[in-house]
């Protein structure tokens, strides 16, 4: 696993529900054919409103127009990230379009849990709010041992709160390869 | 420092001494719950995850209801039992209640109470969001999603974030024209569906210890509408009598210290809250009963794991004995036990079945039938345009049926007195 996550910002609103992470018309793709499952790249975050998609200024989409893929790699929420159903395509979406980390203030448990030990991506909270300290676009570096947030953009740094007991699931992979490396299965 | 009752249920089951909210730790689970909907794909990813020499972890302890999509021609719905029967078949399920058979039980929640599956002080986990009723038992227990729950079957083991707790303490006696569904209502209007997110709701106070196990499962069913990770009811006598009547399990009573840290204490003076609905589209839409009264309906509905149960019929039946509904109205019991019950309960010696017969409602056969919209044949289903009040625990855009319908929650006393005139009526009316 990499240490070190460096990339760009993707900023959101508080209380960031699965359908607008995916919306439900576009659960319908194969989740293992690899030329059907880039769709949900394709459609990662389109359910949010223009306004609130790219803060402050909103109005950037998450994957532009014909991609499959973001430019933004980091993303910063609000409170009551994943909340709404209990969808495991929501987390599997983010990570189809290239995110690898979101850093939200709070999440919604199944969306998190979903995200850990499906292996999809890693979900930092914050001990302070920072999706209205941090900008879509900022060049971000996260460093998962110390726990640290570096934005080279505006030169200021942030702690994270420690993964703690998650983190070797989130080094193995996902919860079956932990347990296999662990010999649990 | 104290610890909080689920704090302490969460420490023995990780075999610690203690833990701390936040921290994430690795839980032995006493049961896995699973149905008709997540049940499948469950099983799908387990066997991928496992192959060949996939193992349940116990079987005694896994339990599995097809509850959800049941009386219906849906061939898919179909398709998801058949794959439970055969799975349950293959595997040699000990805990397995299938449809069309004596061992058929109905809507989950209710049942593993039924069944004596609620133990104080054990874990449970369930491929289910109101997992988190069993917690009216003095134990803890709560939903996860279909990766979880095949870890589960191949293990017994999942990891879990200590939740911070939140206590509500209701003191007071209960009005005869209020249920735990107008205080849980109460609740929801007060924190909002975020307020408990990965928190613990615990619920304590003269009110809530003087209700019995059906009533408290409502409390605890509808955590998960604040977000919360499960809802708690310290074990009593209550407790214990409604297990020993059920099983033969040994079980721990743990409860909270008095110094056991709180993120927020909330006391509410029972006798001063009003007969309350949740308005379309949020279950913390709330406002009274009086602010809608009036409001008109197309139809009643009284069942689901948080309003079909004997408690529930029994104060519909108070207000029903006598009269005739205005509008259909659907009486769904949540489990067999429950539609055996309303043929044995009596009022003035006239069974609550015949009481509803008379007054003209439908009662329906146990499932989850229209709480959750389910296949277009499902009996009680919300169609466009529709208004319906009921005692179920969500009312999202299209929970119940159409996109284009409108639910009002409320309690049995509400919706039955409301089934009498067909607009929207405060039980107060009638009691
Ligand atoms: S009755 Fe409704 S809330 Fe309860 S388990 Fe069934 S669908 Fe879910």
């Amino acid at each position: 696993m990499e240490k070190i996550i460096k990339g760009k910002a993707f900023v959101l609103g508080d209380n960031i529900d699965t359908d607008q992470i995916i919306p439900a018309e576009h659960l319908v793709y194969s989740l293992t054919d690899p030329g059907e499952l880039k769709n949900y790249g394709k459609y990662a975050l389109s359910g949010v409103p223009l306004g609130g998609a790219g803060l402050p200024n909103g109005g950037t989409s998450f994957v532009d127009e014909g991609n499959y893929e973001s430019k933004f790699n980091i993303i910063i929420g609000g409170a009551n990230f994943g909340c709404g159903s209990s969808r495991e395509h929501a987390p599997f979406a983010l990570q189809v379009a290239g995110a690898k980390v979101i850093v939200a203030e709070s999440y919604a448990r199944i969306f998190f849990r979903n995200s850990v030990d499906g292996g999809f991506v890693i979900p930092f909270d914050t001990p302070q709010k920072l999706n209205d300290k941090i900008k879509t676009g900022d060049e971000l570096e996260i460093d998962l041992a110390a726990n640290k947030l570096k934005n080279y953009t505006s030169e200021e740094e942030y702690q994270l709160n420690p993964l703690g007991d998650i983190l070797p699931i989130i080094e193995a992979g996902n919860i079956f390869e932990y347990a296999r490396q662990n010999n649990m299965i | 420092m104290g610890m909080t009752i689920t704090e302490k249920i969460l420490a023995k089951a990780s075999g610690r001494d203690r833990v701390v909210p936040g921290e994430n730790i690795w839980l032995n689970v006493d049961v896995l719950m699973t149905h008709d909907v997540c049940g499948p794909p469950t099983i799908g990813i387990w066997k991928r995850e496992f192959g060949e020499k996939a193992k349940i972890w116990d079987k005694q302890k896994l339990v599995v209801f097809p509850d959800h999509y049941i009386f219906t021609a849906n061939a898919q719905a179909n398709r998801n039992v058949n794959i439970l029967r055969e799975f349950a078949k293959e595997f040699d399920i000990p805990n397995y209640y299938d449809v069309g058979t004596e061992r058929y039980k109905g809507v989950c929640h209710i049942a593993l109470a039924e069944e004596g599956y609620n133990i104080p002080g054990t874990v449970l986990f369930g491929t289910d969001s109101h997992t988190c009723t069993s917690g009216a038992f003095g134990m803890f227990s709560t939903g996860v999603g279909n990766t979880d729950a095949a870890f589960i079957l191949g293990t017994g083991k999942i990891w879990e974030k200590v939740p911070e707790s939140l206590k509500f303490i209701f003191d007071g006696e209960l009005p005869n024209y209020l249920t735990a569904k107008d205080l849980i209502l109460q609740v929801l209007g007060d924190i909002t569906t975020d307020g408990g997110t990965y928190r613990a709701l615990e619920f304590d106070g003269s009110t809530v210890f003087a209700m019995q196990m059906d009533e408290r499962m409502t409390l605890t069913n509808m955590a998960i509408e604040a977000g919360a990770m499960n809802g708690i009811i310290k074990a009593d006598e209550v407790t214990e009598k409604y297990v020993k009547e059920r099983t033969k399990a040994e079980y721990e009573i743990f409860e909270s210290d008095a110094d056991a840290k709180y993120r927020s204490v909330y006391k509410y003076d029972t006798s001063k809250i009003e007969p309350l609905v949740a308005k379309p589209h949020s279950p913390d839409n709330r406002d009274t009963v009086r602010n809608v009264r009036g409001t008109k309906l197309t139809k009643c509905y009284i069942g689901s794991c948080t309003g079909g149960k004997l408690s529930d019929f029994m104060n519909a039946a108070k207000i029903i004995f006598g009269n005739t509904v205005k509008v259909p109205t659907f009486i769904v019991p949540a489990s067999t036990f429950v539609a055996r019950q309303l043929e044995e309960e009596t009022i003035s010696g006239v069974s609550l079945k015949q009481i509803f017969e008379n007054a003209g409602c439908v009662i329906a056969q146990s499932s989850c039938a229209a709480c959750l919209g389910g296949p277009s044949d499902t009996i009680g289903r919300a169609a466009d345009g529709e208004v319906v009040i009921s005692t179920t625990n969500r009312n999202f855009p299209g929970r119940m049926g159409s996109k284009k319908s409108e639910v009002y929650l409320a309690s049995p006393y509400t919706v039955a007195s409301s089934a009498l005139t067909g607009v929207i009526t405060d039980p107060r009316e009638f009691l």
